[in-house]
């Protein structure tokens, strides 16, 4: 238990996928205009990289590593198939984000207009693709990925609604003519970097 | 005759005029000496005394004891170094003006320790003043706002969380980031998000860590190493006790006769200010009562659940200590309370503090990588301000909504 709390919590802060790899930034420096649509951009990512380390994990274990096919037949135990991962990645991403949105459009209305316009967005934010390839480099087992998936979604999630309510309230700045729009968000995004570096080393 | 000079100035700097780029500068010198006469012309007008200058200079005062602590402690540390044979004085121009002064290395003597600590104080509040009030006057004159008194906060935060031996280039490189990248790309006092002084100091810490960090750089003696509380206690093995470490007791560090930067290490001048930030109303203390029982919380967690069966001294550290020792207490009332970047909302500003508390104790205890962890709990608070005041202010739409629903 200690040990899958130690990776949520690690996941979250310490290797925060926004704020400590400056990953997903496309979608970060764009959608977080409003608190209310970073909120909705959030609950996306969450979910998606929930869905989709697991999926991938699964994947490698049973398709991809070398001896993963063994199930099939013992023939086949040598075979390795890890250059296939990051294609199959962003395939197992692109469908699952179109299985997610057909069954939130049939099921719950509500979640899929509030969510709509974000979910094919995030099929190409790299924070997702990131999220499986840091799961196959520390090779993390099923569980562990769940864990992984969860955690690294809420810390993005954390992030861009953090750098909303910033954005927000920036509307009363007065910056420098230069500085408008993406500059003075890539410095803000910088300044809370800084205020994460906190977490660094624990 | 001052009034008299300053209005003979005033046309060499009105709009036309030669001197019209310069007009800030003027505008500041101006009204810091003399109430503007200027009254409001629209509607509304709030009859209150307090304007932002009043508010920061009221601050500053607020400061004074422990600007008299970093002079009389930075002195004191480093003559007892000295008279114990433990260091030697640093060469240099200090030492010849100690010398021609006549004053020795006692550190008995009252006045030895406040010429000493002068010396080494006074040329970084200087370059601070220098280096960060040519980048706001620059800024003003060019964005033609007024240069803000925020600026006579903000430089006198920054000298006091800085240790003695800092090279006064690293002083001039941490305000300027401060000052430009902290505050004045958002527009000045009142717009940015981040605490300046704090943003200035966190990046001289992460840039230069040989000498904003470790054991030689708190005491101005040559060749005379000691940690401060806090760090010697993050190095420590199991159960051992902070008396025993330093040969501190809880009083030194409540007093703040120990090993530190020079202004944050009493605790008793950082509770004077704060009596007085918080009877004037500019201090919140609801932020300051917040820091301090999210870190009394915490940390008593740790206290009592470690026991003394861990590998980890800070755990069983109790949360009295944590209050006096590192730059809590300076951090709680002068850095957290800033009105800039804290929650403008009362409910949000308990939040806000509990999760600078949390965090502080947090960062002491379980990262290895710091040992204080005010600094980071701040900026991190700073940085979720906005977000606690927007949920606040939510939340309160909807009471009322339901409200007038019914």
């Amino acid at each position: 238990m200690e040990h899958y709390l130690s990776i949520f919590m690690k996941s979250v802060f310490v290797e925060n996928m926004a704020l400590a790899f400056f990953l997903g930034m496309c979608t970060f420096i764009a959608v977080s205009k409003s608190v209310k649509t970073a909120i909705g951009l959030g609950i996306a990512v969450i979910v998606i990289l929930t869905i989709t380390v697991p999926a991938n994990n699964l994947l490698l274990n049973y398709l991809l590593k070398p001896g993963a096919l063994s199930w099939i037949s013992s023939e086949y135990s040598d075979i390795d198939l890890t250059f296939l991962s990051l294609i199959t990645y962003i395939g197992t991403i692109a469908a699952m984000v179109q299985i997610l949105e057909m069954t939130l459009d049939r099921y719950f209305p509500p979640l899929y207009n509030a969510l709509g316009i974000f979910l094919p967005l995030i099929t190409v934010n790299c924070a997702i693709l990131a999220g499986s390839l840091f799961m196959q480099e520390r090779d993390y087992n099923f569980p562990e990925s769940c864990v992984f998936g969860f955690g690294a979604g809420v810390g993005w999630a954390l992030a861009i609604v953090a750098l909303a309510g910033i954005r927000e309230k920036m509307k009363y700045s007065d910056v420098p003519d230069g500085l408008k729009g993406l500059g003075i968000t890539f410095m803000t995004a910088g300044l809370m970097a800084l205020a994460f570096m906190s977490f660094g080393g624990m | 005759m001052l009034r008299k000079l300053l209005d003979r100035l005033h046309p060499a700097f009105s709009k036309g005029s030669k001197l019209e780029k310069l007009y800030p500068m003027y505008e500041a010198i101006d009204t810091f000496l003399y109430t503007p006469s200027d009254t409001t012309k629209g509607a509304s007008h709030v009859r209150d005394g307090m304007n932002l200058k009043r508010m920061m200079s009221l601050v500053v005062v607020a400061l004074a004891p422990c600007f008299f602590m970093a002079l009389d402690n930075t002195g004191y540390q480093a003559n007892l170094a000295i008279a114990n044979g433990q260091g030697t004085p640093i060469e240099g121009w200090r030492e010849d003006v100690m010398t021609a002064l006549g004053r020795g290395h006692d550190p008995a003597s009252f006045v030895d320790n406040m010429v000493l600590g002068a010396l080494f104080f006074i040329p970084v509040y200087f370059v601070t003043v220098a280096v960060g009030g040519a980048w706001e006057g620059l800024f003003a004159s060019v964005r033609k706002h007024e240069i803000n008194e925020g600026f006579l906060v903000t430089s006198a935060l920054f000298p006091l969380t800085l240790p003695p031996t800092i090279p006064l280039w690293q002083v001039a490189l941490g305000i300027s980031f401060g000052v430009v990248i902290g505050k004045e790309i958002y527009g000045g006092i009142g717009k940015n998000f981040l605490n300046p002084a704090l943003t200035g100091r966190a990046f001289l810490y992460f840039a230069y860590p040989t000498q904003l960090t470790g054991m030689t750089i708190w005491t101005a003696a040559d060749g005379f190493s000691a940690a401060t509380p806090l760090g010697a206690m993050a190095s420590a093995q199991v159960s051992d006790t902070i008396p025993a470490l330093t040969g501190y007791s809880w009083l030194d560090c409540f007093f703040g006769y120990i090993q530190g930067s020079m202004g944050e290490s009493s605790t008793l001048a950082c509770l004077l200010g704060a009596v007085l930030l918080i009877s004037v109303g500019i201090g919140s203390w609801r932020v300051m009562a917040g820091v301090v029982s999210g870190a009394f919380v915490t940390s008593g967690l740790f206290w009592i659940f470690s026991g003394n069966a861990t590998q980890n001294a800070m755990m069983t550290l109790n949360p009295f200590w944590h209050f006096v020792i590192g730059g809590f207490a300076f951090g709680t009332v002068y850095m957290a309370t800033d009105p800039v970047s804290a929650a403008m909302t009362d409910v949000g500003r308990w939040f806000y503090g509990i999760l600078i508390g949390v965090m502080t104790i947090l960062i002491r205890v379980i990262n290895p990588a710091f040992p204080e962890g005010i600094m980071l709990a701040i900026l991190f608070g700073n940085t979720f301000a906005p977000l606690i005041d927007y949920f606040v202010v939510q939340a309160n739409i909807k009471r009322r909504e339901a409200r007038y629903a019914a």
